[in-house]
């Protein structure tokens, strides 16, 4: 068995340091770095660590409520997708019949074309010379383009839910998938109606699809930054897109990353609290 | 009364959805063929103006071609890392085989931006050049859950037996992982190669902090976009890119139906 033991450090060698040396020391780098007080200095020099950079964080009210409407605006879009991807999930496992397999693919394509021109179809979608202007201008029901719709927070969410419906609909229809249809049979000879079948047996036995699905956007969504440079404007940024700046055009890194640690523990806690609730492994099955 | 209208109802709110995800991508590609430069309506008629000028771009080929080679290459690497956790995971029993799996599947819950970021600092720290090379790696650390994924769901599927069998009959170990077992799990390992690709070929997020000064194509993209007139040109790329992209993604599919 000498072999099997030599073949097992080929075959655990090579990850674990590709992942040590790429995704945990930037990440323990990082970590350090929130500790600095300034960028001064060769960025390998020995530094005191300081608790400044996170003094400063909740000193500026402005990153801590930043953070906060990031959440918010994660919540309602985790939400709204999951919530509007849940009926699409439910026709494709049980109403869909034979053309389940075509209904799926059709509803992923859009998942699978450029995520900055899906953004970018919003922008020519809200603008001011957008289509949807160009058809109320169309209709008269308006005498100037509404300018309202796009550089805000609302027109930020909007793209986001519309990015995600797809992606949330396949942890939901995996759970679906799964609910064993003797079930239903059982409920409909014990006098179940419908409405009282789909709440007392389908729903519950699909929450750890729908949960899974609300992470899977949250998490995201909590991290973004790219959606709202594109259709947010100076009204709609969210908190990755401090951090974007402060290593970027402000290149102050300590701080930078000091606002990268807190959105990193917060969302690592936040999973930890989401791996209790769903037993991960179900979903790989 | 009531089970006969919900199938219609549901179906009426599926078709209404897939109409509504698919408007914007029809617009998009309404204006790749648009006469006029300005995105907005009326269209001002028909041309296959922008593919014409799309073949002479320089600039917007490179760019493509940039984010073939990242791609080609950190969906290889992350398939191949992949692949080593997920024997690993199945065949084998020690003692950090956990943390060794919870290493691998964290980069799926860690915001890119923050791992942007970090690969930035350290970069930096280290004196590394930003190239196509630090994007590539990036994209191998954010591939390796999906590519570990799929091949475990494959290898925990076949019988351990098969390998006995093969090591019963003299084989050493080596020589069954190549001939036993990566011919099972092969259709797996290209559906991890194709996923990782498309993951890779996409990606933005990461990529803006740590391209240097060879963009990949979504960086080009997006250092585009201010200049109207370069515009059609870009999307005209992408819906050409599109098509590669769900090419890929049907052959990914049937690969794994073959299995």
């Amino acid at each position: 068995m000498l072999d099997r033991r030599s073949t097992f450090w080929i075959l655990y060698l090579p990850p674990l340091l590709w992942l040590g040396a790429f995704f945990l020391a930037p990440l323990g780098l990082m970590a350090a770095f929130s500790f600095r007080a300034d960028m001064r200095g060769d960025l390998l020099q020995i530094w005191t660590p300081t608790l400044a950079q996170y003094a400063s964080v909740w000193a500026t009210g402005s990153y801590v409520r930043l953070l906060g409407i990031s959440a918010l605006v994660a919540l309602a879009v985790a939400v709204s997708a999951t919530a509007l991807a849940y009926p699409i999930a439910y026709f494709l496992a049980f109403r869909a019949g034979k053309r389940a397999g075509l209904y799926l693919v059709l509803l992923l394509v859009p998942f699978w074309t450029s995520y900055l021109l899906r953004v970018m179809a919003w922008k020519i979608m809200l603008g001011s010379e957008g289509v949807l202007n160009s058809f109320l201008l169309y209709l008269q029901l308006i005498d100037n383009p509404l300018t309202a719709l796009l550089y805000n927070r609302n027109a930020v969410m909007l793209t986001l839910v519309y990015v995600w419906i797809p992606f949330a609909a396949l942890p939901i229809l995996a759970a679906l998938q799964r609910i064993d249809l003797a079930l239903f049979e059982a409920a409909a000879d014990l006098g179940a109606t419908p409405f009282r079948r789909f709440w007392r047996v389908t729903f519950p036995l699909s929450l750890p699809g729908v949960l899974a699905a609300f992470f899977m956007v949250f998490i995201p969504t909590v991290g973004e930054y790219v959606t709202p440079l594109l259709v947010g404007g100076s009204r709609g940024s969210l908190y990755g897109n401090i951090i974007q700046d402060f290593f970027t055009k402000a290149a102050n890194w300590p701080l930078g990353s000091a606002l990268s640690m807190i959105m990193l523990v917060g969302t690592l806690a936040l999973v930890a609290v989401a791996v209790r609730l769903v037993d991960l492994r179900k979903l790989i099955e | 009364m009531s089970t006969r209208r919900v199938p219609s109802l549901l179906s009426g709110y599926y078709f209404a959805l897939i109409a509504l995800l698919y408007l914007p991508i029809g617009i998009l590609f309404l204006f790749s063929l648009n006469a006029n430069t300005s995105l907005s309506f009326p269209l001002r008629g028909l041309t296959l103006d922008w593919y014409r000028k799309l073949l002479e771009s320089e600039a917007v080929l490179r760019a493509a071609r940039n984010s073939l080679v990242v791609a080609a290459g950190s969906s290889f690497a992350a398939t191949l890392l992949g692949t080593m956790v997920a024997l690993l995971a199945i065949r084998y029993q020690f003692r950090s085989k956990n943390l060794l799996i919870a290493l691998a599947v964290l980069p799926l819950i860690v915001p890119f931006i923050v791992l942007g970021v970090a690969l930035l600092l350290l970069f930096s720290t280290l004196h590394i050049e930003r190239s196509l090379w630090t994007v590539g790696i990036a994209h191998t650390v954010v591939a390796l859950p999906y590519t570990l994924l799929i091949v475990v769901s494959r290898l925990a599927g076949f019988d351990v037996n098969l390998e006995e069998a093969a090591m019963d009959l003299g084989a050493n170990y080596p020589t069954t992982l190549r001939r036993i077992v990566l011919p099972i799990i092969a259709p797996a390992m290209v559906s991890a190669w194709l996923t990782a690709f498309t993951v890779s070929f996409d990606e933005f997020a990461l990529a803006l902090f740590l391209a240097g000064t060879e963009p990949t194509f979504p960086v080009y993209l997006f250092s585009q976009l201010r200049f109207a007139n370069r515009l059609p040109i870009m999307i005209a790329l992408a819906v050409l890119l599109m098509i590669g992209t769900l090419t890929l993604v049907v052959i990914a599919e049937r690969v794994r139906r073959a299995e």
